[in-house]
């Protein structure tokens, strides 16, 4: 835990006792630090660990099973390719692919400037507009393979101008 | 409890309401093919389908493990729906299991090679991708081999249950699911404590000691003056390896049997136990006396060593400072007994046979080397000397009895012996403040207070005046009760004794396994009862010795006079003192 600067155990802290009167705590507690810092590394679990009781084995666990959380923080950009079943049948799988190759990441890894990740997403529940992808929480309806460069300069653009 | 009427394959029985199909059949003297059959909801219940069966008023096939009977069910082991559906079941366990089978130490009691035998599941019949797998080798103690794992989740809960804040845990999702420490990270950079229950848990190899087998070979090899000390635990319990009772106490077959491995001299860690108590009952004496940190924790036991390490750094200073029993002989062996009969302590090779994988980590300590030798060379679990008996073709069953070498060194009193389980050490330094305090021996020699099962046992004894309050805690679930009133400053004892294992050293992670699908002449409470048993062994070996008190071991007093001094000299902080250090729980990989 050396590693966590003073406010954030502060923060952390105050995040564990906010559940404290809950019976099961534990995912509450989870989803509020990951949306609060985008990630959840060893040193927070091992803080959470120590707050709540739960082992960190078990707490990794937690944090490895849902998709939701993340050990790594994410870029600032998360452009999520939705692979539900109506968006793969109209060609997502080739759109990842894409995002992929323009990036040269993994689906679930991040760019080393930090800049995107790339989350391969399971239905979102827009099938009308497949295939679908959301960046950031806006969504870009029938996405073309074609089309991908442009956004990914357009978010370039974006994120240098005010990084 | 209410009876309920069932039928299993069709004749009429009487059971329990309550129980669960399996747990019913049983007691009717049926055993359905299983991966758990009794370990308490000790894994991931329901989750493994190997004891599918047919039952009346359920839909499909049904987990007997935890579905419950109810009256007028009636359940179908042997139909062909069932029969196929169990081999089925192993069969995909198969197909994403290491097949090694035949170089695998635990082949003779796998527990999945068991039910792939009953059920006659062809391991080649799902073939096709496998999980990634892991494999740590990187302690002394403890092999992971998640290629083996069946994900039932024992060592998860028993992790858990002994401790409290289990180290395991299912990670990952799906297919990559596997079980290890956070982060998927080696023992040694985790807050495992090396006790080994996992190990004693495990239906596969997949949880397994490190094999020291060929360290000892080698020494053979280089022509090394190798010598064997066994714990007091292991005679409890070797005999299980060759079939015998459990409760059988071996101690004259064991000795044959490690003469004829080549041992040079046959030593009892039993001894050095009786030494231990005078250095710590001094030690105790001590902090009473002089207001020295209280309360005083026994430091034999090197997964609660681990454990104070890693969680309670701040309490190092209330651990006795003796080293454990069996490196308090290696010492003594390398740096009195080998002068006097002429061998270069360089060339003496000292192997300890141990109830314990923990025990393997502890001998690589770089606190315990003594002028530049490590105490202890080698360690050996029960179960590997149990292999190694097997391997060198030695029918231990129809060895003869015969005596430990009792040379300088090794002899022992009942108070040695019951170091080996809970509240043993703590009974025999009672025995020996006593004599110390009121200048008699104890009335009745025994101090059945500390003895038995309960986590955490308490007692306050009035001894010439002073009362003197102790606890015994085993598990580091229940130690942890403790530790914490220590740490709040709220402890009210001077002395308390701490074992890794529940019930102690008896039930180490170095014991043979108790499977009650390998031990058809027990009874079917086995595994609530294999503790107790292995005690009265100990405990019926006490009461035969003549001597029974530590300090009246002639050669411990003959060691003091001629050597040692008295207890706590110079000379005995020197070879039988120890320290320790705080450590982290996640280092830096």
């Amino acid at each position: 835990m050396a590693h966590l600067s003073e406010a954030a155990v502060a923060q952390i802290t105050e995040i564990c006792e906010r559940y404290a009167g809950e019976r099961t705590p534990l995912m509450m507690i989870l989803s509020d630090i990951q949306k609060e810092y985008g990630y959840i590394p060893l040193d927070v679990q091992e803080l959470v660990s120590e707050k709540t009781g739960v082992s960190v084995a078990d707490i990794y666990g937690v944090v490895t099973f849902y998709s939701f959380f993340s050990l790594k923080p994410k870029g600032k950009y998360v452009i999520g390719v939705c692979l539900g079943t109506a968006c793969y049948v109209k060609g997502a799988q080739q759109v990842i692919d894409k995002f992929s190759e323009i990036l040269g990441i993994a689906p679930g890894e991040t760019t080393e400037d930090g800049m995107f990740t790339i989350d391969a997403l399971r239905c979102i529940g827009a099938c009308g507009i497949a295939p679908a992808v959301s960046i950031n929480g806006k969504v870009y309806p029938k996405v073309e393979v074609k089309a991908i460069p442009g956004i990914v300069e357009e978010l370039r653009a974006q994120g240098g101008a005010n990084a | 409890m209410a009876k309920i009427n069932i039928k299993i394959e069709g004749y009429p029985y009487q059971v329990e309401a309550g129980l669960t199909i399996l747990e019913a059949a049983r007691a009717c003297g049926y055993e359905i093919p299983s991966l758990c059959a009794y370990n308490h909801g000790e894994c991931n219940r329901g989750s493994c389908r190997v004891c599918l069966v047919e039952a009346t008023g359920a839909r499909g096939l049904v987990a007997s493990c935890v579905y419950p009977v109810s009256e007028g069910m009636e359940i179908t082991i042997s139909s062909p729906k069932a029969t196929a559906a169990r081999r089925a079941s192993v069969e995909l366990l198969l197909s994403n299991h290491s097949m090694k089978c035949q170089q695998c130490d635990k082949n003779e009691k796998c527990e999945l090679l068991h039910v792939a035998k009953l059920t006659g599941a062809r391991e080649d019949m799902f073939l096709g991708s496998q999980t990634e797998t892991t494999l740590d080798e990187v302690t002394p103690a403890i092999v992971r081999d998640t290629s083996k794992c069946v994900l039932c989740g024992r060592c998860v809960a028993r992790c858990a249950n002994a401790h409290g804040e289990g180290v395991l845990a299912f990670q990952n999702r799906g297919f990559k699911t596997i079980i290890g420490p956070a982060e998927n990270r080696t023992f040694d950079k985790s807050p495992c404590i090396m006790c080994g229950q996992c190990i004693t848990v495990c239906p596969t190899g997949a949880l397994m000691e490190k094999n020291d087998i060929a360290k000892v070979d080698a020494a053979f090899a280089a022509g090394k003056y190798v010598v064997v000390q066994t714990a007091p635990a292991v005679r409890a319990a070797l005999g299980e390896e060759f079939g015998m009772k459990i409760g059988t106490a071996v101690t004259g077959k064991m000795v044959a049997a490690l003469r004829r491995l080549g041992f040079k001299k046959v030593f009892d860690t039993n001894y050095a136990a009786d030494l231990t108590i005078m250095e710590e009952a001094t030690e105790l004496l001590g902090r009473i006396k002089n207001g020295g940190k209280l309360p005083m924790i026994t430091s034999c036991s090197p997964g609660w060593v681990n454990y104070a390490e890693l969680r309670y750094g701040d309490l190092l200073g209330h651990l006795s400072s003796c080293k454990s029993p069996h490196e308090m002989m290696g010492a003594i062996l390398k740096h009195y007994w080998a002068e006097k009969q002429g061998i270069d302590p360089k060339d003496l090779f000292v192997v300890s046979v141990m109830p314990c994988s923990s025990k393997k980590n502890e001998a690589e300590r770089d606190q315990l080397v003594t002028r530049g030798l490590k105490d202890v060379d080698a360690v050996l679990t029960t179960r590997e000397l149990g292999r190694l008996i097997k391997r060198s073709g030695i029918n231990f069953v129809k060895l003869p009895d015969e005596e430990f070498d009792y040379d300088l060194v090794g002899e022992y009193t009942g108070a040695g012996v019951i170091f080996g389980v809970t509240g043993g050490v703590m009974e025999a330094a009672l025995r020996t403040a006593a004599y110390v305090l009121t200048g008699k021996e104890h009335e009745g020699v025994k101090f059945e207070e500390v003895r038995g099962f309960d986590g955490i046992k308490e007692a306050s004894f009035d001894l010439a005046g002073m009362t003197v309050n102790v606890a015994v805690a085993h598990g580091m679930k229940n130690a942890k009760v403790l530790l914490d009133d220590i740490r709040a400053g709220k402890s009210k004892y001077h002395f308390i004794e701490i074992m890794g294992c529940p019930g102690g050293c008896i039930n180490g992670g170095g014991q043979p396994y108790v499977r009650e699908c390998f031990l058809p002449n027990e009874d079917l409470d086995i595994v609530d009862t294999y503790k107790a048993k292995r005690a009265a062994a100990l405990y019926s070996e006490d009461e035969r010795q003549t001597v029974r008190q530590s300090h009246n071991n002639p050669q411990i007093k003959a060691l003091y006079d001629e050597f040692l001094g008295e207890p706590n000299s110079h000379l005995a902080h020197e070879l039988l003192h120890t320290g320790y250090a705080a450590r982290e729980c996640f280092p830096e990989k």
